[in-house]
């Protein structure tokens, strides 16, 4: 496994599993379906780390991402993991 | 929401090799005879155009699904092949697999350990979704191609390609059928590695012993008008095809002499070849008997007038018009003035109902040539619709008749008059500007008009260019162009967040004759000058006794809204160590107080396209319309005092006394002297090095600080000359046109010319031209030029000047086509997205992009240089009066447009370079596209 912790890493921003009770209120806030949804690797090297935290994430959970945005201060995003 | 437009959706897509057994499957017919049509003009039986392959003439029905021409899709046929040939597209996959296996057992040319390691670092590619190619594997593996087969031991030898189509084996020639051969004896279980899906392909299919024909409907003769037939292109090729096929075939029969068969051999893959691609390099192109090269697979696809960019990219409109384009001051910035000719032939349709069929039937009795009464355009109808939808086109025969009919339920296709809405249209339309929605003014003779105010969105200038205009169709359209599309609408520009419809040149110099230092007026000025703003009353004069009088800075308060309030620098400043404001000696300082222009001059920082103050303020505070009045009523003021005082520029403008000239010879001379000093002292190694530079580059540096020096020098000197009442500096001064440079440039010197920053110094050995000596470095020898523009350059100069010019040259074309290209793969990739009513980006399968757009929801049209708020703006405007108080705390920043448009060195104009040799750039672009898509797509 990776020496380090690339959360660490000022450029790499949050990255939280999103619990399944809570998917559907979120997908009924955005208005969307799940397959709409932006998408992230599982194999992508964010997913691997945040499993060393919470275990397996299988394909189709969705990821809250809390980033810094030059336009908006922080922004929040969301992606579902695909294989 | 609701999930709409995803009706089906693709899985996925399979590529694959047709084989030799697919392409006769799907067959309808063998086509074996050489002749299409008989002496009765009938499709010959097995021909070219046998009717099993689909019908093109009215009256005949297809024997594969009995269809008529407009329901029978067309099917495939083929031609058998006397003898193999190979497939044009497929030569490199082919090389690749002779040089890879082994010449007898077919074996990939790799031990089983090498397999297994290429094996896994391929799959290992794949994982990360990349490509990998076998040869690069192989490099990357650092496997060396064997020559012995690892497999059977046999010797393995050269494998040469003789382009396009000849392969050689130790300069020996291996005839196509051997190839095929060779390629059948390769092991299924090889493929996968070599990069060939075994699943849908062989490589001996990649040699072709079927060729398939094409549909008739693909490739449809056309009757002329003399009655003959013309067949299509690759009607032409496949007859050539299946000729020398059948003379093939029947030399072969016959057991004719090998030299024969094989000329034949070769001439058959030439025409397969040609019939593939025309323009295969090493072949000549296969012609017509007119002389004319044959349009063949390829080029039906390719480039511009391809099938992808031409039909698929870019469609034809019904409803538009094109012409040249002119300027008409006259013009409000929303019209747009149309050709009487374009408006008799565009229409639009009028929907009859109850309420307008009288107005409808007046329209239909006027017919499509009504005549124009007191020499003004009067709209007439060319067509009605019937409610079946019969198209009638009107008649002086069949007017009565149709005016009887016409009612509820009809449509009169009016012909364009004043007020209709449309859109105008420039190419490239590389923003959302490019395409506005005008109101139509009918006028006379054959050009297009517009407001000069929008030559920046456009991009346009009256040195020929043409524009498009569309009439919309439908009340929607009309509506939504009216709402989203309309010109004033766009004042502010999304790229930068300051206005791009706005005051030009002549506009500028204009309000600044008008405003600087406040010129008087006479009632018979103010007259000429409000002549053409009729809609604006004349104020009441400023000095009353003893002669009416107007001052400029009064006339031009007409023109502002009455509460504007308004602090900034003009273009004139000359940025004062400690500004005197009110007391400018050069009238700089501009303060606009409730409407009124205070003091200062309004020139290029007050009006003009993208960093004019005054035109945002208005835009953004006062709306659109406001803005629109304002540029209207601006531009025809400053046209009118322009033209009451005359201005113009000329060569004399340029003229410095001979005092001055001398003044400047002896600043050049200096600086050439000093230039010795430094080579000497180069030389005899007494040059201080700069920090990190070497000797040679300290030498340059310092050269190229002491001409730049001597030059600037130079400029002063004569711009000391030249003060604000010659007319060039007045326009460079005021931001309307050019600079000091350009001045310095054309009346003093030009300076050094430089090759990627650098003196000249290519050239002959040593030196740059035989006019001096080896290895001379001083400032003459290396392309500083001494002369102006306006004195004349010495040949040698003029040679330097050359070399400088033609870099900046290259450097646009290159530049222009790069941007070009890349704009075009960006639009592809974004023209499906757009913010959904959640204020999300989405593409069409409402799939996000970005859950908020650009993810702080900010328009940049109506943002403040990206900025969604101006906050100090707000504030002053907030604290009023103590406006003054304000800004001492807030510490001497300028109040209202606070650095509005305050784009940084005019980005609008530094596309200006790119005028020259636009042609050049764009015939080069077409170069690197095709370069591009072949390395890309
Ligand atoms: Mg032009
Ligand atoms: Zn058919
Ligand atoms: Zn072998
Ligand atoms: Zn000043």
């Amino acid at each position: 496994m990776a020496e380090f912790n690339i959360f660490e890493h000022e450029y790499v921003p949050e990255h939280y599993l999103v619990d399944r009770e809570e998917e559907k209120a979120i997908l009924k806030q955005l208005n969307l379906t799940k397959d709409q949804l932006p998408r992230i690797k599982k194999t992508d090297a964010a997913i691997v780390a945040l499993e060393t935290i919470t275990g397996e994430i299988e394909p189709g959970r969705i990821i809250k991402i809390v980033r810094r945005s030059r336009t908006a201060g922080v922004f929040v995003a969301y992606r579902v993991v695909v294989v | 929401m609701q999930r709409i437009g995803v009706s089906k959706r693709i899985g996925n897509i399979k590529f694959a090799i047709l084989s030799p057994d697919e392409i006769r499957r799907m067959s309808a017919v063998k086509v074996i005879s050489a002749d299409t049509y008989d002496d009765d003009g009938y499709p010959i039986d097995r021909g070219l155009m046998d009717t099993r392959m689909g019908v093109i003439e009215p009256g005949l029905r297809c024997k594969t699904c009995n269809g008529r021409v407009d329901e029978c899709p067309g099917h495939f046929g083929h031609i058998d092949l006397a003898m193999p040939v190979i497939h044009i597209g497929y030569v490199k996959e082919i090389k690749k697999f002779l040089q890879h296996t082994c010449s007898i057992c077919g074996r990939v040319l790799l031990s089983e350990d090498e397999i297994r390691m290429v094996t896994e670092m391929k799959t290992r590619h794949e994982v990360f979704g990349e490509r990998a190619d076998f040869v690069s594997l192989l490099r990357a593996l650092r496997i060396e191609p064997r020559q012995i087969c690892p497999h059977c031991k046999a010797e393995q030898k050269k494998i040469t390609l003789d382009k396009p189509t000849t392969f050689r084996e130790n300069g020996v020639k291996i005839t196509p059928k051997d190839i095929r051969d060779r390629l059948e004896r390769i092991p299924t279980e090889d493929l996968a590695i070599l990069g060939m899906n075994p699943e849908t392909a062989r490589p001996e299919w990649l040699v072709l012993t079927a060729l398939p024909v094409p549909p008739v409907t693909v490739r449809p003769s056309i009757t002329l008008e003399s009655g003959d037939r013309s067949e299509d292109d690759l009607t032409h090729k496949l007859v050539d095809v299946l000729r020398i096929n059948q003379r093939l075939r029947e030399n072969r029969d016959i057991g004719a002499p090998q030299l024969i068969v094989e000329d034949l051999w070769e001439l058959l893959q030439y025409h397969v070849t040609t019939y593939f691609d025309n323009q295969t390099s090493g072949i000549p192109p296969a012609r017509h008997r007119s002389g004319r090269p044959l349009k063949t697979l390829v080029q039906r696809l390719k480039g511009k007038e391809g099938r992808f960019r031409s039909n698929l990219s870019g469609k034809r409109v019904n409803f538009s018009a094109r012409t040249v384009i002119s300027p008409d001051p006259n013009l409000g910035i929303t019209e747009v003035g149309v050709p009487e000719e374009a408006a008799r032939e565009l229409t639009v349709p009028l929907y009859v109902t109850t309420f307008n069929v009288e107005v409808a039937k007046e329209f239909v009795s006027r017919g499509p040539n009504p005549q124009n009464v007191d020499g003004k355009y009067v709209p007439g109808a060319n067509y009605v619709i019937s409610p079946e939808g019969r198209r009638i086109k009107i008649t002086e025969k069949n007017k009565a008749n149709l005016l009887e009919q016409v009612g509820p339920g009809w449509i009169v296709e009016r012909q364009l008059m004043d007020g209709d809405i449309c859109l105008f249209n420039r190419q490239p339309s590389l923003h959302r500007m490019s395409m506005l929605c005008h109101e139509v003014r009918v006028m006379p003779h054959k050009t297009f008009r517009f407001n000069l105010c929008l030559c920046p969105p456009y991009n346009a200038d009256f040195d020929g260019d043409e524009m498009n205009l569309h009439v919309m169709q439908s009340e929607e359209a009309r509506a939504e162009a009216k709402i989203l599309m309309r010109t004033h609408e766009h004042i502010l520009s999304p790229r930068f967040g300051a206005p791009i419809i706005g005051p030009i040149h002549d506009h500028i110099t204009g309000s600044f004759l008008l405003t600087y230092k406040n010129p008087q007026f006479t009632r018979e000025d103010v007259n000429f000058i409000f002549m053409r703003m009729p809609e604006t009353p004349i104020p009441a004069p400023d000095v009353e006794k003893g002669g009416e009088i107007w001052y400029g800075k009064s006339l031009f308060s007409i023109v502002l809204p009455p509460d504007l309030n308004l602090t900034f620098k003009a273009s004139i400043c000359q940025k004062c160590d400690e500004c005197r404001k009110e007391k400018c000696d050069i009238d700089a300082y501009v303060k606009i107080k409730d409407g009124k222009l205070v003091c200062g001059a309004i020139d290029g920082k007050g009006i003009a396209v993208g960093k004019g103050k005054i035109l945002d303020k208005i835009a953004r505070d006062y709306g659109t319309l406001a803005a629109k009045e304002f540029l209207e009523k601006v531009t025809r003021l400053a046209i009118g005092v322009i033209t009451l005082r005359g201005f113009t520029t000329g060569i004399s403008d340029e003229d410095i006394p001979e005092d001055a000239k001398n003044e400047i010879r002896k600043v050049l001379e200096n600086g050439k002297k000093e230039v010795n000093d430094l080579v000497s002292k180069y030389l005899n190694g007494t040059l201080e090095l700069l920090p990190g530079r070497s000797l040679e580059e300290t030498l340059e540096v310092e050269v190229m600080r002491v001409l730049g020096k001597a030059r600037d020098e130079a400029g002063k000197i004569a711009g000391k000359y030249l003060g604000i009442g010659n007319s060039a500096v007045l326009m460079a001064k005021s931001g309307a046109r050019g600079n000091m440079l350009n001045l310095t440039q054309m009346s003093a010197a030009l300076g050094q010319q430089a090759v990627r920053g650098e003196r000249l110094f290519r050239g002959y050995y040593m030196r740059t031209l035989p006019h001096f000596k080896k290895g001379d470095l001083g400032a003459e020898a290396r392309g500083f030029v001494e002369s102006s523009y306006k004195s004349g350059l010495k040949p040698t100069e003029y040679f330097f000047h050359s070399m400088g010019g033609r870099e900046s040259l290259v450097d646009t074309a290159v530049r222009t086509s790069r941007s070009g290209y890349m704009q075009r793969r960006l639009i592809n990739a974004l023209e499906d997205l757009k913010v959904m009513e959640d204020r999300s980006v989405r593409n069409t399968a409402g799939t996000i992009i970005q859950f908020r757009y650009g993810e702080d929801g900010v328009d940049p049209g109506r943002s403040v240089q990206g900025n969604a708020i101006d906050a100090v703006d707000m504030f002053v405007e907030l604290l009023g009066g103590k406006e003054k108080k304000t800004l001492e705390e807030l510490g001497e920043i300028e109040t209202g447009a606070l650095n509005y448009g305050e784009v940084d060195r005019d980005i609008l104009f530094a596309e200006e370079d790119l005028e020259i040799e636009e042609e050049e750039g764009e015939e080069e672009y077409e170069e690197y596209e095709e370069e591009s898509e072949r390395e890309g797509d």
